[in-house]
């Protein structure tokens, strides 16, 4: 950006201040700030050096190593940000070039396709879970009538359950991503793509030497960002599985909740600092890449 | 002559493979819901796909509150419209002001207040929860809404001033130096020149808080307990344990909490989309 060409601003029209002190306009500036500022400190800054005082005792960190649940929940938590961010990329790299076809339909589709996104967690995840349920749910009543043998009970299986869990996020997510990826594919030129078919480039040709270079890096930072939002996730796991069946399908997220829902607040806060070799790299090359 | 019509056709039928499931997938979870809303007691248990006889009984009984999981349905959903609106109200003072001193006054520092709002949107909301939730406590804000209007305000605001300071630097620094030549103070120029202009993004902003308001369940369910002052989707998550649960009706419920952020996001998704994209791909 080339700010710095207006980089005086209007503080350098406002002859009468300056005067060995700030001018009215960086008062201001200071006091249009202090607002926001005063919400950081209070509710961010504070809180989280609060937790990391809260958790510098090591006897939390040996009962969490000693606590079963929690190594089964770093393992579903690295599955789960593994496997979901992947497929869901990769699914919304696709879609957005679908979305790029101009037709009535797709518009309207493209309409509808944002409502997961739009549409609180809660209602949807309480109707996939019904749809899951083995007796009533519309999944094993239609596989009765088709087979007549009962179907899985899927939510007391951990692994399946926690798929269940991926792909529920992966349905809440995919919007979003799908229209980022969608606007940085649209920002590209279409003459590079009419001189490419001219020279005979096949889709693929024009996928890997046009598309890709020119949104490589918008996908990197937007699978960046992605995983600290799974990270994050706390309703997919919880609303669905409730962490059961027997606590095997804990993601850190809702570990550290439940710790804090069973008063156990060393704990809780212990979990969220062992979240911190993962979380910690990735907020530091996000800044760097959007703070440039 | 039959060669580009019989393309046309291979590229249509290409388009709607993907088009079909993409269209399934994306409106089941949302379709069983209203499946379930609009049909029986009886039939909503028998796995047919749609329903058979459908019946307005189920918003009768929810608007009516008459089952004892209901009793407080309409103060919920207020509790609800409540919360979501002040912290989009909230969200769009805090951040205009800090996106204009750091965009058009340029105050000093305004780089690194940019960079904590940053740090913020980059903490993964469940992990700030825990200490927020000890810290309101300290505050003696626990079951107050405040607390859950704060919070979403924490959330919204990084984001939202992160979006607005881009649309202001591209607003064209000589509007501000007409003003200042004809005298305009700060404030004149904040309320004359700025906000005038920054209408469609404040509109994207303002929904985006008042979606993330209504939306969430997290910060909502460990902030607020009483049943009289949670919002609507705490209710429904409460009722989720029971072995009972009036199944229809949930999902009644659902339908009815699903459709206002639906319907806010349709009304405004031209701003949000133009809004919330230009931010997000800056980088």
């Amino acid at each position: 950006m080339s700010t710095a060409t207006v980089a005086q601003g209007p503080a350098s029209f406002s002859g009468d201040a300056k005067k060995g002190g700030l001018s009215q306009w960086q008062i201001w500036g200071i006091i249009l700030v202090v607002p926001y500022l005063a919400v950081f400190a209070l509710f961010v800054i504070y809180p989280v050096f609060y937790a990391f005082w809260l958790a510098h005792s090591p006897e939390s960190y040996v009962k969490l190593y000693d606590d079963p649940i929690f190594a089964r929940a770093v393992v579903n938590t690295l599955v789960f940000i593994f496997v979901a961010i992947n497929v869901k990329m990769v699914i919304a790299l696709g879609l957005s070039g679908f979305f790029l076809n101009d037709r009535k339909w797709i518009r309207w589709l493209s309409v509808l396709f944002i409502l997961p996104w739009a549409v609180p967690s809660i209602p949807t995840i309480l109707s996939v879970r019904f749809m899951l349920n083995p007796e009533w749910g519309i999944i094993n009543q239609t596989w009765f009538k088709l087979t007549f043998e009962d179907g899985p009970n899927w939510l007391n299986e951990p692994w399946l359950a926690l798929t269940f869990a991926m792909l529920v996020h992966i349905w809440k997510s995919l919007p979003f991503w799908t229209l980022i990826l969608l606007s940085g594919r649209m920002a590209i030129s279409n003459d590079m793509y009419e001189a490419a078919s001219v020279d005979g480039a096949s889709t693929v040709q024009k996928f890997r030497f046009i598309t890709w270079p020119s949104i490589s890096q918008l996908y990197l930072t937007c699978a960046l960002l992605s995983t600290i939002w799974t990270l994050g996730d706390f309703n997919s796991v919880y609303l669905l599985t409730g962490g059961g069946p027997a606590d095997l399908t804990h993601v850190l997220a809702t570990l550290g909740i439940r710790y804090l829902r069973l008063a156990e607040v060393d704990m809780s806060m212990a979990t969220i600092v062992c979240a911190l070799p993962i979380i910690l790299p990735l907020v530091y090359f996000m800044m760097k890449r959007l703070s440039k | 002559m039959n060669r580009p019509i019989l393309r046309s056709i291979t590229t249509e039928a290409k388009l709607l493979l993907i088009g079909i499931p993409v269209f399934i997938w994306t409106i089941l979870p949302i379709y069983h819901l209203a499946l379930f809303a609009f049909s029986s007691k009886d039939s909503a248990f028998s796995g047919n796909l749609w329903p058979t006889h459908p019946t307005l009984d189920n918003f009768i009984i929810v608007f009516g509150q008459k089952h004892y999981y209901l009793n407080n349905f309409w103060r919920q959903l207020w509790n609800s419209c409540f919360i979501a609106a002040m912290t989009g109200i909230l969200t769009l003072i805090v951040a205009t002001f800090a996106a204009f001193a750091i965009s058009r006054l340029k105050v000093k520092g305004g780089r690194i207040v940019l960079n904590m709002a940053l740090f913020t949107y980059f903490i993964p909301a469940a992990f700030l929860a825990v200490p927020m939730y000890r810290v309101m406590g300290l505050y003696g804000l626990l079951n107050s809404q405040w607390a859950l209007i704060i919070a979403m305000m924490t959330i919204a605001a990084p984001y939202a001033i992160w979006v607005l300071k881009q649309a202001s630097d591209k607003l064209p620094v000589e509007l501000d130096e007409a003003a200042v030549i004809d005298g305009a103070s700060p404030m004149q120029l904040f309320w004359l020149v700025y906000i005038p202009l920054m209408v469609p993004s404040l509109v994207a902003i303002g929904a985006y808080a008042i979606l993330l308001a209504w939306n969430e369940y997290l910060y909502a369910f460990l902030l607020l307990s009483r049943d009289t002052s949670i919002p609507l989707p705490v209710a429904l998550g409460n009722f989720l344990a029971a072995d009972d649960s009036p199944w229809p009706l949930l999902m009644t419920t659902g339908l009815i909490y699903a459709v206002p952020p639906a319907a806010i996001y349709y009304v405004f998704r031209k701003y949000m989309v133009s809004g919330l994209t230009a931010g997000a791909t800056k980088g």
